[in-house]
């Protein structure tokens, strides 16, 4: 019986050693943490297909410096623990050389400690302006920062003298630091927030929010949140009769949005990535060349259309290949490389890090498009 | 007597089982996920304290857990308190609010209690959510400092792997006094019976409060642990779904046993990491085996595991017969 | 805009919103009412209602009716298949086991749908149209009147099969007490049986039904089950206008909270609320006081 034990231990342990050591010497590491279930799955799902989808491609054209890329995956269901768990793991067990994501900014403001200590390159995929602000050593991202889209709708709004507006904003992560930037920026554009409503992620029915609205002095109504909340808005603003212009964030910038609205969705008007408008541009804009790469490769995989979301793991793959390929395979070769990223176009914008700025993008990165007649049209 | 030394024998070799442990895990990953077992045994040691022990549900601990962290991580991180001051004060706070919020909750029975717990906990979150001057609302709250023993700081895994599993060792020495005592022989009473437990003169429902009390203080200073470990804390990890997972820690590792949760705790913290090979299906094999251990071990791992030994021995010793 | 107006939205949007809580719950106090299970599964059968519905209009392109039929006969399905495989095996179960074995479920029955369906959310057509109907200066839709219609009928027929069918009267027998039914003749777990088909099937008609509302993805079941159990609870867990009263206060407090105090507390408010009348009214609002056996 002893004899037995030992020979099972043995053999799980070989089996374990083995398992461990299976990385073949040539292939370079790169983790990825997206919240692929839970409720930020719509940012995870896209950024997983489409990092996946790139991997692959690179890999197919011979690799990196004529190494393969192993992409390893976690899925961290939006949870803060779980994302550290996994970062972690990543870090120490699969010793992988760069981590890519998470998916949102508390997610991201978890992990960023233990990349900072264990000093690998992070590369966030969530928008807030505080994951690289201040700049942290290891930290970058490629989402665009939501102040830059909020400055694109209060522009347009100062073009059309409107001064007084509502805010309903969505009660997780995306919307409460859409209604920061929305209150942070308003004074700077001469504008005031006369009615200011959240609603929750899963509620059903904002009418009652809305009744106040209508009831305020509001010229105008912005709306933050991503899917279906929004689109319950755009529907319950019907039901009401409210006649004012109706702003929706980057959030909503897909045809999913479209389809759930409905009829509701006709002359709303939002920033967005140029990805959903990558055929209109005109052929001088730089980004045209990758958007147009991404959305058919996308569209060729997965049978759906690619978002810009999917855009910024596109974009943080991007980077880091890049980066690699320039400079070397090792964290801190790496990390210094993609410190130096100058002008590259990528699904999110035209990217420019420096020591003083890990964000990389400016305000260009969004357009103002309009919903009209299912479709999208560029606002001038 | 010899049943307390018993007692006083398995308690040392789980503290010596732990205090080795690191050596053999090495593997710098594997430490973290046992840091994460740690905090959740406190929990679930906290919650089965109520559950297991006085029969009273709750589907809010997330909620206590939360405040613990919170406050900790607020006082610490905007107000720049010593995080040790900042422990006591967190677990003071939520054991009193617990205590005045138990005496009328605790009237409630069965389902009713569920729900009302699960409303505390659902407040308790929405505040964390929507106080975003003090809590910074859903993206989180960052910066908050380790515990630190003057300059000495538990900032990395095997420090904090010591430092949260001395804890838990407190906890489960201090749980293990309780039940064995007077306490612990009338909460068991109020669980068969309160009508009986008050006639026998137990003041059933101070006790109760009481007992709740504690459960809430407890899974203050795992939260106020928590924070302090993970130097970060947003709403998503206090939801009802890991009250939920509380509960279902408790249950599967067997109610009214103290090394039971934390079987349960360590099964439920580490099995999400050994499904990730499933990939997508692991939320289908998940909710499969939580189905499939209730069913199959009534009185969870504490009592499954001697049951099965038992079952296999049987087994065993029948084909080892001579007549069979 | 007069605020005597705005209250008169904030009701009706209430009502509107508390009737969908009030179907949801119905099928918590069914099943309740004749095996004193919670199920906690039953937000996913409310979820693969709309998904089968979906998938039978979007994806087969049956008519309505037949669509809705096929719907609520797959989710029966489901719920009885649920029954067989988990519940019966259990000969002595705990109350707390059997609710670790409906969370189980619902985690699986979850991750079933976001496996087949993905997780998008998708739109469901309105069964007759999206032009408001104006009651005075309050707007609601056509399909907010199917719901009204449909938690009435549920009401109706509950009371007309539980008090005045045999079957009915046997379920209820095995909630008062499962041993004095058996020794009188009733299949017990026959009984059990047809309680989860019922609120099963009642269950999937209310996720149909609201569908062209609130929309649906694979994830709606956790929201609407929780909603739906706190209406059932409030209602003392009866089977009838108790848990229906429940949703519609549920619905009503929600919606004055988010109009009158704030947004973002809205459902804080309306917990705080219900905990208040709990303390008041142990045994639910509307629910007859218990006494303890010894």
């Amino acid at each position: 019986m002893k004899r037995f034990l030992a020979a099972a231990c043995f053999t799980v342990l070989t089996v374990l050693s083995a398992t461990i050591c299976i990385a073949a010497p040539g292939t370079i590491k790169i983790g990825a943490l997206f919240s692929v279930t839970g409720p930020p799955s719509f940012l995870g799902e896209p950024e997983r297909n489409t990092a996946k989808m790139e991997v692959d491609e690179i890999n197919a054209k011979g690799g990196i410096n004529g190494k393969k890329i192993e992409l390893i995956v976690y899925d961290t269901t939006g949870d803060a623990t779980k994302a550290v768990q996994a970062a972690n793991r990543l870090i120490k067990e699969d010793k992988v050389v760069a981590i890519i994501g998470p998916s949102t900014t508390g997610e991201s403001m978890a992990v960023l400690p233990v990349a900072e200590k264990e000093q690998i390159p992070l590369i966030s995929c969530a928008a807030g302006s505080k994951i690289t602000d201040p700049v942290k050593k290891w930290v970058f991202k490629t989402a665009q920062n939501d102040g830059l889209a909020v400055a694109k709708i209060y522009e347009y709004l100062n073009k059309k003298k409107i001064s007084k507006i509502a805010i309903i904003t969505v009660s997780d992560g995306f919307g409460s630091s859409g209604r920061e930037q929305l209150k942070v920026n308003a004074a700077k554009f001469g504008i005031q927030i006369v009615e200011d409503s959240t609603f929750g992620p899963k509620d059903t029915d904002m009418t009652a929010q809305l009744t106040k609205i209508r009831g305020s002095q509001a010229q105008a109504i912005i709306c933050w949140g991503t899917n279906p909340g929004p689109a319950m808005i755009a529907k319950n603003v019907k039901q009401l009769g409210i006649k004012l212009p109706l702003f929706m964030s980057h959030g909503v910038s897909s045809k999913k949005f479209i389809e759930l609205a409905g009829d509701a969705a006709d002359g709303i008007i939002l920033p967005s990535g140029r990805v959903i408008v990558s055929d209109v541009l005109p052929s001088s804009d730089k980004q045209k060349k990758s958007l147009i790469a991404f959305v058919k490769d996308y569209q060729k995989h997965y049978k759906t259309e690619g978002d810009h979301f999917g855009g910024h793991a596109w974009d943080a793959v991007m980077l880091l290949k890049n980066a690699i390929e320039k400079g070397g395979e090792t964290p801190s070769q790496i990390r210094d490389q993609l410190e130096k990223t100058q002008n590259i176009a990528g699904i999110g914008g035209i990217f420019n890090f420096s020591p003083t700025d890990h964000a990389g993008l400016s305000k260009d990165a969004f357009v103002l498009v309009q919903i009209k007649d299912k479709d999208w049209a560029l606002v001038k | 007597m010899r049943f307390l030394n018993s007692e006083i024998l398995k308690f040392i070799l789980l503290a010596l089982f732990i205090l080795i442990l690191p050596h053999v895990a090495h593997e710098g990953y594997l430490l973290n996920v046992l840091v994460f077992v740690g905090i959740h045994s406190i929990l679930a040691l906290a919650l089965n304290l109520l559950l297991g022990y006085a029969g009273q549900i709750s589907l809010g601990h997330a909620g206590f857990f939360g405040l613990g962290a919170y406050i900790s991580g607020i006082l610490t991180a905007t107000y720049s308190l010593n995080p040790w001051i900042a422990m006591l004060i967190a677990a003071s706070v939520v054991t009193l609010l617990s205590f005045a919020v138990g005496f009328p909750v605790l009237k409630l029975k069965g389902h009713y209690l569920a729900m009302a717990t699960l409303g505390l906990g659902v407040i308790i979150y929405i505040v964390f959510n929507e106080a975003v001057d003090y809590t910074g609302g859903p993206s989180g709250l960052s910066g908050i400092p380790n515990l630190s023993i003057g300059t000495f700081s538990f900032d990395t895994d095997i420090r904090n792997y010591y430092l949260i599993w001395t804890f838990a060792l407190i906890a489960i020495a201090l749980s293990l006094n309780l039940v064995h005592s007077r306490i612990g022989r009338a909460l068991r009473a109020i669980h068969d019976s309160e009508v009986a437990a008050r006639v026998m003169g137990v003041n059933a429902r101070l006790m109760k409060v009481q007992i709740f009390a504690l459960s809430a203080g407890l899974s203050a200073i795992a939260g106020s642990l928590y924070a302090h470990t993970m130097t970060f804390v947003s709403p998503a990890s206090f939801g009802f779904n890991f009250s939920v997972e509380l509960v279902t820690m408790v249950i599967i590792g067997g109610l009214a046993s103290i090394y039971g949760s934390l079987l349960g705790a360590a099964l439920l913290t580490v099995l999400p990491e050994l499904l990730r090979a499933f990939q997508d299906y692991d939320i289908i094999v998940y909710g499969l085996l939580l189905i499939i251990m209730t069913m199959f071990m009534p009185g969870g791992l504490a009592k499954g595991f001697p049951q099965a030994a038992s079952y296999l021995r049987t087994r065993f010793g029948k084909r080892s017969s001579p007549d069979a | 805009m007069e605020l005597s107006d705005q209250i008169a939205q904030y009701l009706v949007s209430g009502l509107s919103t508390g009737a969908i809580y009030a179907l949801i719950g119905l099928g918590f106090a069914i099943i309740y009412n004749s095996t004193e299970i919670i199920n906690f599964a039953q937000g996913e059968l409310v979820m693969l209602g709309g998904m089968f519905a979906l998938f039978f209009i979007n994806f087969l392109h049956l008519p309505l009716p037949l669509a809705v039929l096929s719907a609520v006969a797959s989710t029966t399905a489901a719920g009885v298949l649920f029954e067989r495989l988990t519940i019966r095996p259990l000969k002595a179960a705990t109350p707390l086991s059997l609710i670790i074995i409906t969370i189980g479920g619902s985690i699986l029955i979850r991750g079933i749908a976001m496996l087949v369906w993905g997780k998008d959310t998708h739109a469901i057509p309105a069964f007759s149209g999206t032009e408001p109907i104006l009651i005075g200066t309050a707007t609601i839709l056509p399909q907010h009147l199917w719901i009204f219609a449909l938690t009435l009928l549920a009401i109706a027929m509950n009371k007309l099969f539980f008090n005045y069918t045999i079957t009915g009267k046997a379920m209820r027998a095995c909630a008062v007490n499962k041993r004095a039914a058996g020794l009188v003749g009733i299949d017990v777990r026959k009984m059990v049986l047809y309680s989860f088909a019922i609120s099963a099937s009642l269950g999937s008609l209310a996720g149909i039904i609201v569908a062209p509302l609130t929309m649906t993805s694979y994830d709606v079941g956790i929201m609407l089950g929780l909603k739906g159990f706190c209406a059932a609870i409030i209602g003392g867990l009866s089977a009838g206008a108790g848990t229906v009263l429940g949703g519609l206060l549920l619905g009503v407090l929600e919606s004055l909270g988010a109009g009158l105090i704030s947004s973002g507390y809205k459902d804080a408010i309306a917990f705080i609320i219900l905990l208040l009348i709990l303390f008041i009214r142990p045994q639910g609002l509307f629910g007859k006081a218990e006494t303890e056996r010894v």
